[in-house]
């Protein structure tokens, strides 16, 4: 990893993207997909959330008493979200209607967590400050990209606007129902992964342990 | 890190310090952004009372819109108007899980899976020259995953059905979600709440669809394939609120008298 602000930036986003490599905050990545607005506002709270957090627990770094540091980095989270939140209320409700409670869900977010713990008690504030950003971005992203797959073939829309015509309102695309839930995404995210790791091979994991052949005797046949 | 931030002093310092800022932050936000959330609630509230009846026109103001409706509450025993709580505040969902305020259903009277029924509803009157127009009602019943809310508007002779819309639901997306279809919805104008000459509510939804030749094809509307039990659903909330439970004594009333 680069320590340029410049490479601390980009690097989340596909080199060492939070979601992944990180395997972090994939259950909101599950939730907040269906359609790509929610995503996008999604992902706008999750940067600045993580941006602010790492920024201030930075701050504090070198007053945190080891012994309470995870309820104070909580704290911080926690407030922050809240913050979020009341925004949303106010200046985005309908989208806020519709995040309900991932929003406040985001203080679990384990990218939030995981950042102020292994970033933000080590490093400076503005460091800190770009990384939230940057792992923020990497983390849209794979909203964006989840977001995009499954409201084009499970509503054959995208930001709402009907590209596809429905079989239900007399078009002739027959959405596929499952993109729509969950598991989907699961699907797409391993794509994803996928598609990452073939253009990156060193984010290949080796092997924890190797499969013995089948020792098995062969039927006859 | 230096071992003194470890001292308990030291963490009860900066736990205290750091509960007051936060606590400070989160009250700032809260306090400074009330104003704007009530808006938007109420707006939205608004909104949807005004797309049930049909009444939301593009490009005009939802709040000059919102000036031809009254509401009015009435007490849900004894289908009168009231003036016990005011029509502008009373927050009827709230008063539904006040004990003081609402009673516990039976099993059997619970069709709409409420659990509690309050004692007074807010109704929403459109007038037109002075002679009652659009009634709306606001129900709520359970669907597959959960309690789906909207407004029910009823022509003026609380019989005909001008619309149904709900605006909150966590339904199937794609299944039982498609309550919000604009070609789902638009099969309830010009239904029919009460059989002929009574007050038993025979509106239903019906699983298939509806042929528009059969034999009280008015009482009956098409089920949302895929989504038995969300049509189950709406069904069975659509019969709890205007029957006796629920707004049929206030809908027998007008019917005979006018408002």
């Amino acid at each position: 990893m680069a320590d340029t602000p410049k490479g601390i930036l980009t690097s989340p986003i596909f080199a060492n993207n939070p979601i992944a490599l990180q395997i972090l905050g994939i259950c909101s990545a599950l939730a907040v997909t269906t359609n790509l607005s929610t995503a996008v506002v999604m992902g706008v709270a999750v940067s600045l959330v993580t941006a602010f957090s790492s920024m201030f627990i930075s701050m504090i770094r070198a007053h945190i008493p080891n012994s309470i540091r995870i309820i104070v980095q909580m704290t911080i989270i926690a407030s922050l979200v809240i913050v979020v939140d009341q925004l949303l209320k106010a200046f985005a409700y309908e989208t806020s209607k519709q995040l309900s409670v991932f929003v406040g869900l985001i203080i679990t977010n384990c990218i939030v967590m995981g950042r102020a713990e292994a970033y933000a008690m080590k490093n400076g504030p503005t460091m800190s400050f770009i990384d939230g950003i940057g792992n923020g971005l990497g983390y849209t992203v794979v909203l964006l990209f989840v977001g995009f797959i499954r409201e084009l073939f499970g509503s054959g829309s995208l930001f709402g606007i009907q590209l596809l015509e429905k079989v239900n309102d007399g078009g002739w695309y027959l959405p596929n129902g499952m993109m729509l839930l969950p598991p989907s995404a699961f699907f797409i995210i391993a794509g994803f992964i996928w598609l990452i790791r073939t253009y990156q091979p060193a984010q290949n994991e080796s092997a924890e342990f190797k499969i013995c052949p089948n020792t098995q005797a062969k039927e006859a046949v | 890190m230096s071992s003194s931030n470890d001292s308990i002093k030291k963490t009860l310092t900066v736990a205290l310090l750091l509960c007051i800022v936060c606590s400070v932050i989160v009250s700032g936000a809260a306090v400074a952004l009330k104003s704007q959330q009530a808006a938007n609630k109420d707006l939205d509230r608004k909104t949807n009372i005004l797309a049930a009846a049909g009444l939301l026109e593009p490009g005009k103001s939802v709040d000059e819109l919102f000036a031809q409706i009254k509401p009015r509450v009435i007490d849900l025993n004894t289908g009168e108007y009231t003036t016990e709580v005011n029509a502008n505040s009373y927050d009827q969902l709230k008063a539904a899980k006040d004990p003081a305020m609402s009673k516990a259903l039976s099993n059997s009277e619970d069709i709409a899976g409420i659990k509690r029924r309050e004692q007074f509803a807010t109704v929403y009157l459109v007038e037109k020259e002075g002679k009652l127009d659009r009634i709306i009602l606001p129900v709520r019943g359970y669907g597959l995953w959960s309690t789906l809310h909207g407004f029910l508007a009823l022509e003026s002779d609380a019989n005909t059905v001008i619309g149904l819309g709900f605006y909150q639901h966590a339904e199937t997306p794609g299944l039982g979600g498609e309550v919000d279809n604009p070609k789902w919805k638009a099969l309830w104008p010009g239904k029919k709440v009460f059989a002929e000459g009574s007050m038993n509510p025979e509106l239903h939804v019906i699983k298939g669809s509806v042929d528009p030749a059969s034999a009280g094809a008015e009482y009956k509307v098409d089920g949302l394939s895929g989504a038995t039990l969300t049509s189950r659903g709406v069904s069975n909330l659509v019969q709890y609120w205007v029957g006796s439970e629920g707004f049929g004594p206030y809908l027998s009333k007008i019917r005979k008298e006018g408002v």
